[in-house]
C-alpha cells in the first residue's frame, strides 16, 4: 500500500483540538516508518485557523472541508465529508486524536471504507512481524502489541497524552486544498443543547493538595480514612470515575478526561488502579504518591512515590505521621 | 419496544491477571469473568425501559462457551430472551469481525433499540457498536448518560457526555444503537424467582452459518487488527517505591515529600 498517512484533525471552542497536534506527530512518525507522504484533513465551518496551524505543524498538506451544515458536529454529516475525500485522495491510513467525538464517528468511517479499526494507539515500532501498535487492555493494567492485517484503509486513533504535540515549524507552510462541498445527507441528529453535566461546584483546578480515593475504599461507609487524611493536609477530595459512577462522592469530585482535570502541588491516589481516562486528568500534579494493594497498577508508572499495601493501614499511618510532623 | 442488549463477558476488573505461556494472552484457567460493567448498565436500563412501555428484551452475547453464565445472568436479571453467538469460527475477532456478527444475528428480528456498553472493561476498544450501527445503518451514540423514549416510542432523547464535564442533548429517530457509559444507572440484583425463571428460560445458539457467514467474514480470519502480544508495564517505573511496615513507610513518605519533593512544609 502507497497511500499517504491522514490526520484528521479534530476541533474545539473553534480552533484545532490541542491532541490534533500529539495525532499529527505520530502520524508523521507512522508516514516516516512507511516512507510515504502525511497529510492532514480538516471537517467544520469556518476552520481557516486551524488549517493554518496544521499547515505549520510538519504536514505536507491540508485539505479543508469547510461548509456551514458541518458547523455542528453530528456523525452522519462529517462522515459524509471525510468519505468523500478519502474515496478521492485514497490515503492508507487515517489517524484521529482519541477525543470523545473522534471516536463517536471514526469506525463509522471505517466501515464506508472498507477498511479496519484500531483505537487508543500509544505507540508503535516496526518489528520482523511488521509495524506493531501498542495500545492498553484490562483498563490499563497490561498493554498489547498489535498488528494489522487485511486489506484496505486503516483507521487509528491515538491515546491523548501518549506523543508529545506537533510543534510549529519554521519551513514554509503547506499547502491548503479546499475540497469541493460534499454532498451531505440530511442529520440524523436532532441537536438540543449542551448543558454541564452537574454541579461545577467544587473548583479542583486551583487546589494545591489533592487526596483522591478509586474504587479500591470499597464503599461510600469507608471514607472516613480519606476525610482524615484530607484534614490533615488542608486537601480538596477528588475521585476517579467508578467512585462517582457508584455514587459514593458528588460527580463535581471528579478528575479524569470526563471530569476536571488537575495541576496540584502534590496528588495523593488511594485505591486508584490509573486507568487513562484519570491519569490524563492528572498528570499535571507536580508530585503524585500512589497507594495500592496491587504493585501492578498503573498508577505506579506516573507516580514520584509508591506504597503498596492495604490502604485501610497505610492511610491512617499517613495521617498519623503528618499529624506527627506537623506537632514538630 | 423490542430491545436488544450487547453484553460481553470480561475477567472481573478485581481479578489478578497473569499471563499464559506463550505471552500471547492473559491465562484464562480459574479466572473469573463477569458481565462488562457498561453492558450491564445497558441491560438494567433496557429492562426499565421494558418496565414503563413494555415489549421485550434479547440479549447478545459472543464468546466461548463460558458466556452462556452471563446470559444466564441477564435472564436471571429479568432479559426474555439470550442468543449466544457460538462458533469456533468466532474466535479472536476484532470490532469489524464480531459487529459484522452481532448485526447478521440482530437482524434476524425485528428491533427498536439496541443498547449497550461504551467500552469493554477488556480490549476496550470502544469501537465494535458504531460498527454495528454502520452495518445495520441505523444511528448510534457513544458514551450515553441518559436515555429517553419518546411517547410515541418513534424517538429517543440522548444525554451524551462530552469533554471536561459538558454534556451533549440530542433526539435520534429509532431504530437506533445507544452505547451508554457506566454509571447511567445502578445495575439491579438477580432476585431468587429470577434465577429460578431464568433455568427454564432457553438460551439459542447461533454459528457462522446460521447467520450465513462464511468463515473469512467472521473471528480472527475477518479481522482488520491481531493481538500479536501482551505484557504487563514495569512497576514503578520512575516511582520511589516506599517498603516497610505501614507507619515506617508513612513517616519516610512525609520526610521524602518535606525535605525531596518539598510539597509540605
Amino acid at each position: 500500500m502507497s497511500g499517504t498517512v491522514w490526520i484528521a484533525a479534530q476541533l474545539r471552542d473553534g480552533g484545532l483540538h490541542p491532541a490534533s497536534l500529539e495525532a499529527v506527530a505520530a502520524g508523521r512518525q507512522l508516514a516516516e516508518a512507511l516512507g510515504v507522504d502525511v497529510e492532514a484533513i480538516v471537517v467544520g465551518d469556518g476552520v481557516g485557523v486551524a488549517a493554518s496551524q496544521l499547515a505549520r505543524s510538519g504536514v505536507r498538506r491540508v485539505y479543508v472541508s469547510d461548509q456551514p451544515s458541518l458547523g455542528d458536529y453530528v456523525p452522519g454529516t462529517h462522515v459524509q465529508a471525510l468519505v468523500e475525500a478519502a474515496e478521492a485522495y485514497r490515503p492508507s491510513y487515517i489517524v484521529f486524536p482519541h477525543t470523545y467525538q473522534a471516536v463517536d464517528h471514526m469506525a463509522r468511517l471505517a466501515h464506508r471504507l472498507d477498511g479496519g479499526v484500531l483505537s487508543e494507539i500509544t505507540s508503535f515500532a516496526s518489528s520482523e512481524e511488521g509495524l506493531l501498535f501498542s495500545r492498553p487492555i484490562l483498563e490499563g493494567k497490561m498493554q498489547a502489541k498489535t498488528r494489522i492485517c487485511g486489506l484496505g484503509p486503516m483507521v487509528l486513533s491515538v491515546q491523548t497524552g501518549a506523543f508529545q504535540p506537533a510543534e510549529a515549524t519554521s519551513d514554509e507552510p503547506a499547502p491548503i486544498e479546499r475540497l469541493e462541498a460534499a454532498k451531505l445527507p440530511a442529520p440524523e441528529r436532532e441537536l438540543l443543547g449542551i448543558e454541564d453535566a452537574g454541579g461545577e461546584k467544587i473548583d479542583l483546578t486551583a487546589a494545591d493538595l489533592i487526596v483522591s480515593v478509586g474504587r479500591g475504599i470499597g464503599g461510600p461507609e469507608k471514607m472516613a480514612v480519606i476525610e482524615e487524611l484530607a484534614a490533615a493536609l488542608g486537601a480538596e477530595i477528588g475521585a476517579s470515575r467508578p467512585v462517582i459512577d457508584s455514587g459514593w462522592l458528588p460527580r463535581d469530585r471528579q478528575i479524569g478526561s470526563s471530569g476536571q482535570t488537575v495541576a496540584p502541588k502534590l496528588y495523593i491516589a488511594i485505591g486508584i488502579s490509573g486507568a487513562i481516562q484519570h491519569l490524563v486528568g492528572m498528570k499535571g500534579a507536580a508530585c503524585t504518591v500512589a497507594i495500592n494493594k496491587d504493585a501492578g497498577a498503573p498508577i505506579y508508572s506516573v507516580a514520584d512515590y509508591g506504597i503498596v499495601g492495604d490502604l485501610f493501614e497505610v492511610v491512617p499511618a499517613l495521617t498519623a505521621a503528618l499529624k506527627e510532623a506537623s506537632s514538630d | 419496544m423490542k430491545t436488544a442488549v450487547c453484553m460481553k463477558q470480561v475477567p472481573d476488573t478485581e481479578a489478578r491477571l497473569r499471563l499464559n505461556k506463550a505471552g500471547t494472552w492473559i491465562e484464562e484457567e480459574d479466572l473469573p469473568f463477569v458481565i462488562n460493567e457498561s453492558d450491564e448498565c445497558a441491560l438494567e436500563e433496557a429492562l426499565n425501559i421494558r418496565e414503563q412501555r413494555g415489549g421485550e428484551v434479547t440479549v447478545y452475547s459472543l464468546g466461548p462457551p463460558r458466556v452462556r453464565e452471563s446470559l444466564r445472568k441477564a435472564l436471571a436479571l429479568g432479559a426474555d430472551r439470550a442468543v449466544h453467538l457460538d462458533d469456533e469460527a468466532f474466535a479472536g475477532g476484532d470490532a469489524v469481525a464480531n459487529a459484522r456478527a452481532l448485526a447478521a444475528a440482530i437482524s434476524k428480528q425485528p428491533v427498536d433499540l439496541i443498547l449497550t456498553g461504551s467500552q469493554s472493561d477488556d480490549l476496550g476498544w470502544g469501537v465494535t457498536a458504531s460498527l454495528l450501527a454502520a452495518n445495520l445503518d441505523f444511528p448510534h451514540a457513544w458514551l450515553v448518560m441518559g436515555v429517553e423514549i419518546d411517547e410515541a416510542g418513534e424517538k429517543v432523547g440522548i444525554v451524551r457526555e462530552m469533554e471536561a464535564g459538558k454534556n451533549e442533548l440530542f433526539n435520534l429517530s429509532l431504530p437506533a444503537v445507544i452505547e451508554v457509559q457506566a454509571g447511567l444507572n445502578h445495575p439491579r440484583y438477580a432476585s431468587l424467582k429470577g434465577i429460578m425463571q431464568a433455568k427454564r428460560k432457553e438460551i439459542m445458539a447461533l454459528s457462522a452459518a446460521d447467520l450465513d457467514l462464511e468463515a473469512d467474514q467472521v473471528g480472527a480470519r475477518g479481522s482488520r487488527v491481531e493481538i500479536v502480544s501482551v505484557t504487563f508495564p514495569r512497576t514503578g517505573e520512575g516511582a520511589t517505591m516506599i517498603e516497610g511496615d505501614p507507619s515506617t513507610a508513612a513517616e519516610q513518605l512525609v520526610h521524602h515529600l518535606q525535605n525531596d519533593a518539598r510539597v509540605l512544609s
